[in-house]
C-alpha cells in the first residue's frame, strides 16, 4: 500500500492502477482560455475519477481559478474541452453564504430542486451536524465565526452528494489552528462520501497533507504531478513526504535547501 | 464612597485611569434618567411659551399659547373636523403613493433585471431627476385643473422617482458573488429572484421606500397649500384667512405626526426585514 509512485509525469493522463477502475467525474481535454490577449489556459488536461482527492498548486496568474471556474461551470468554455458527469458543488475562499438567509436555510437551498421541503430541511440538518454546526442552524450567517463559515459552506457543498467536490482555497483566511480542524474535517467528510476532490491552493503543505495526487499548473498546463500514497495518518513527519514537497517546491520555482527547516511544518 | 467600590471586579493591580471610573459613573447615573433630561429643555421651552402668551407679549394672531392649541385641537376633534380633514389628506397620500410606487418599483424592477430595460428605462428617469417635481405644478394644473388629480400625480412623481432611483441601485448591487454561489447551486430565474436578488436588493429599496414616503408628505402639504377645498391644507388655508394660529398649528401637528408615524412604520419594517444584519 505504501507504495509511491514519485517520479513526475508530464501530462494528466497518469493515474495509479487502483483509480483506473473508478469512474471518470471530469474530463479536461485541451482547454484553452484567455482574456483579452492572455492566455491563461494552454490545452490542458486533467481527469478526475471518483474517490480520487487532487491538489492543484501553482503561482498566482497560472490559470487555477479559471480552471476550478470552468468545471464549476462558471466560466465559459468551448464544447468537448471539458465534460463532467454528475452533481458540481463548490466551496468558495470566502463561505458566500447568503447573509439574508439563516444557516440552515443557506444549506437547504442547495437542494432547490427537491421538491419535499421537509426532506431539504432533513437533509440539511444532517449536513450540518455532520461538520457539527448543528446548534447554529438557526443563527444568521454574520453570527459564525470564520472557521463556522466554512463549515456551514462545506455543508451546503456536501448536502447536494456531489460526484466533484471544487475547493477554491478554502482554508486560506483561515487561522493556523482553524485550518488544522478543517483538514481534518474534510479528510473525514471525504472518505464517507468519496467525491473526486479537486482543491485549489497556494499551501504546499496542505496539498500534500490532504490529496492523493499533487498538480503543479504553470504556464496554463499540468507541469509536473505526483502521486501521495503514503497513508494520510503517517504523513506528518515521513520521510517520503518531505521528498515530494522539495520537488514541488522546485516546480513552483521556489529556493529549497535551508528552507526546508524554517516553513511551519502545516501537514499534519 | 472611595473609587474601588464601584469596580469591585477589576483587580488591583490593573487599574485603569481616573477618567475612566468617572465615566463609568457618570454612565450609570446618566442610563438611568437620560431619557428623562432629554425631556427637560423642551418642556422649559414650552413653559416659557405659555408664560408669554399669558403675559400679553406673544398675541394671538402671532402664534396662539399651547393652552389655546391643546382646547382648539380637541374642539377640532369634537366636531369631527379634524378627522375628516386628516381623512381626506391620508386618502390623497395612500393613492399618490399606491400609484408612484407601484410605478418606481416596476421600472426599476425592469431596469434593473434586464441589459434592454436599463437602456430604454435608466436614462429618461436619469434626466428627469434632477426636475424639481414642484416646478411641474403649473404644468399639472394646466393639464388636470385643480381638483384631486393633480394632487395625486404630484405626490406619485415626488414618490416613484426615490423609489426608482435606490430599487433600481440596489438591484445592481447585488454581489456577484452571490449571484455565481445561485448558479452553482442550480438554482432556476425565480429561486435567483427570491432568494438572491430581492433580498440582496432590499436594503437599499427600503433607504428608498423612507424618502420616497417622505417626499409623499412634503408634496400633500406643497399640493394642498396651493389650492385645496378639503383636507388638512384646506383648513390651515381657511383659519389663515381669520388669523386663527392655533388651527394652524393643529394643523401642522398632525402633518408632522402622520410623517413620524410613517417613518416609524418603515423602521419597523427595517427591523424585520433586515433582522441578518444583528
Amino acid at each position: 500500500m505504501a507504495r509511491m509512485t514519485d517520479n513526475r509525469a508530464r501530462g494528466a493522463r497518469q493515474t495509479t492502477a487502483e483509480q483506473a477502475d473508478d469512474p471518470s467525474v471530469a474530463t479536461v481535454t485541451e482547454l484553452h482560455r484567455s482574456f483579452g490577449t492572455t492566455k491563461v489556459l494552454r490545452g490542458l488536461d486533467l481527469e478526475i475519477r471518483r474517490g480520487e482527492f487532487v491538489a492543484l498548486l501553482g503561482r498566482s496568474g497560472s490559470g487555477k481559478s479559471t480552471l476550478l471556474r470552468s468545471l464549476a461551470g462558471l466560466d465559459r468554455t468551448a464544447p468537448g474541452e471539458l465534460s463532467v458527469h454528475g452533481t458540481v458543488s463548490v466551496a468558495f475562499q470566502e463561505p458566500r453564504l447568503l447573509p439574508w438567509r439563516k444557516v440552515e436555510e443557506n444549506i437547504a437551498l442547495a437542494l432547490a430542486n427537491t421538491p419535499e421541503r421537509s426532506r431539504r430541511y432533513e437533509q440539511a440538518r444532517n449536513a450540518l451536524e455532520e461538520v457539527g454546526l448543528e446548534e447554529k442552524r438557526r443563527a444568521w450567517p454574520l453570527q459564525l465565526s470564520g472557521g463556522q463559515l466554512q463549515r456551514a459552506s462545506l455543508a451546503r457543498a456536501l448536502v447536494r452528494e456531489p460526484d466533484l467536490l471544487l475547493l477554491d482555497e478554502p482554508f486560506s483566511a483561515l487561522d493556523a489552528l482553524t485550518r488544522i480542524e478543517m483538514h481534518r474535517l474534510v479528510t473525514a467528510l471525504w472518505e464517507r462520501h468519496r467525491p473526486g476532490v479537486l482543491l485549489v491552493t497556494h499551501d504546499v503543505d496542505e496539498a500534500l497533507a490532504l490529496a492523493d495526487r499533487v498538480l503543479v499548473l504553470e504556464h496554463g498546463q499540468v507541469a509536473a504531478q505526483w502521486s501521495v500514497t503514503v497513508p494520510r495518518s503517517e504523513r506528518t513527519d515521513d520521510a517520503r513526504i518531505w521528498s515530494i514537497r522539495t520537488e514541488v517546491l522546485d516546480a513552483l520555482g521556489v529556493e529549497t535547501g535551508t528552507e526546508t527547516n524554517t516553513t511551519r511544518s502545516g501537514a499534519a | 464612597m472611595s473609587t474601588t467600590m464601584m469596580r469591585p471586579d477589576v483587580p488591583e493591580a490593573t487599574a485603569p485611569p481616573k477618567i475612566d471610573r468617572r465615566g463609568t459613573k457618570a454612565q450609570r447615573v446618566g442610563s438611568r434618567l437620560s431619557w428623562l433630561r432629554r425631556w427637560v429643555s423642551p418642556l422649559v421651552i414650552l413653559v416659557a411659551w405659555q408664560l408669554l402668551s399669558t403675559s400679553g407679549i406673544l398675541t394671538e394672531d402671532v402664534l396662539a399659547s399651547p393652552l389655546q392649541i391643546l382646547s382648539t385641537a380637541v374642539d377640532l376633534l369634537a366636531d369631527g373636523t379634524l378627522q375628516s380633514a386628516t381623512g381626506t389628506s391620508i386618502t390623497r397620500v395612500l393613492w399618490g403613493f399606491a400609484i408612484g410606487a407601484s410605478v418606481g418599483l416596476v421600472l426599476a424592477t425592469v431596469a434593473g433585471l434586464t441589459r434592454i430595460g436599463e437602456d430604454a428605462v435608466d436614462p429618461p428617469m436619469q434626466m428627469l431627476r434632477t426636475l424639481p417635481h414642484f416646478g411641474l405644478i403649473p404644468l399639472f394644473i394646466v393639464w388636470m385643473g385643480i381638483g384631486e388629480t393633480p394632487k395625486i400625480a404630484l405626490i406619485a412623481m415626488g414618490v416613484a422617482f426615490p423609489l426608482y432611483l435606490n430599487t433600481f441601485a440596489g438591484i445592481r448591487s447585488v454581489d456577484r458573488k452571490f449571484l455565481e454561489v445561485a448558479e452553482t447551486l442550480n438554482l432556476t430565474r425565480r429561486q435567483r429572484l427570491r432568494h438572491v436578488v430581492i433580498p440582496g436588493a432590499l436594503p437599499q429599496a427600503l433607504v428608498g421606500l423612507r424618502l420616497s414616503l417622505g417626499v409623499a408628505w412634503l408634496s400633500l402639504i406643497v399640493a394642498e397649500t396651493v389650492s385645496a377645498d378639503a383636507g388638512l391644507g384646506y383648513m390651515i388655508n381657511d383659519a389663515r384667512e381669520f388669523l386663527k394660529t392655533d388651527v394652524i398649528v393643529v394643523g401642522l401637528a398632525v402633518y408632522s405626526l402622520l410623517g413620524l408615524l410613517t417613518d416609524t412604520l418603515v423602521r419597523y419594517i427595517e427591523r424585520k426585514a433586515l433582522a441578518w444584519r444583528a
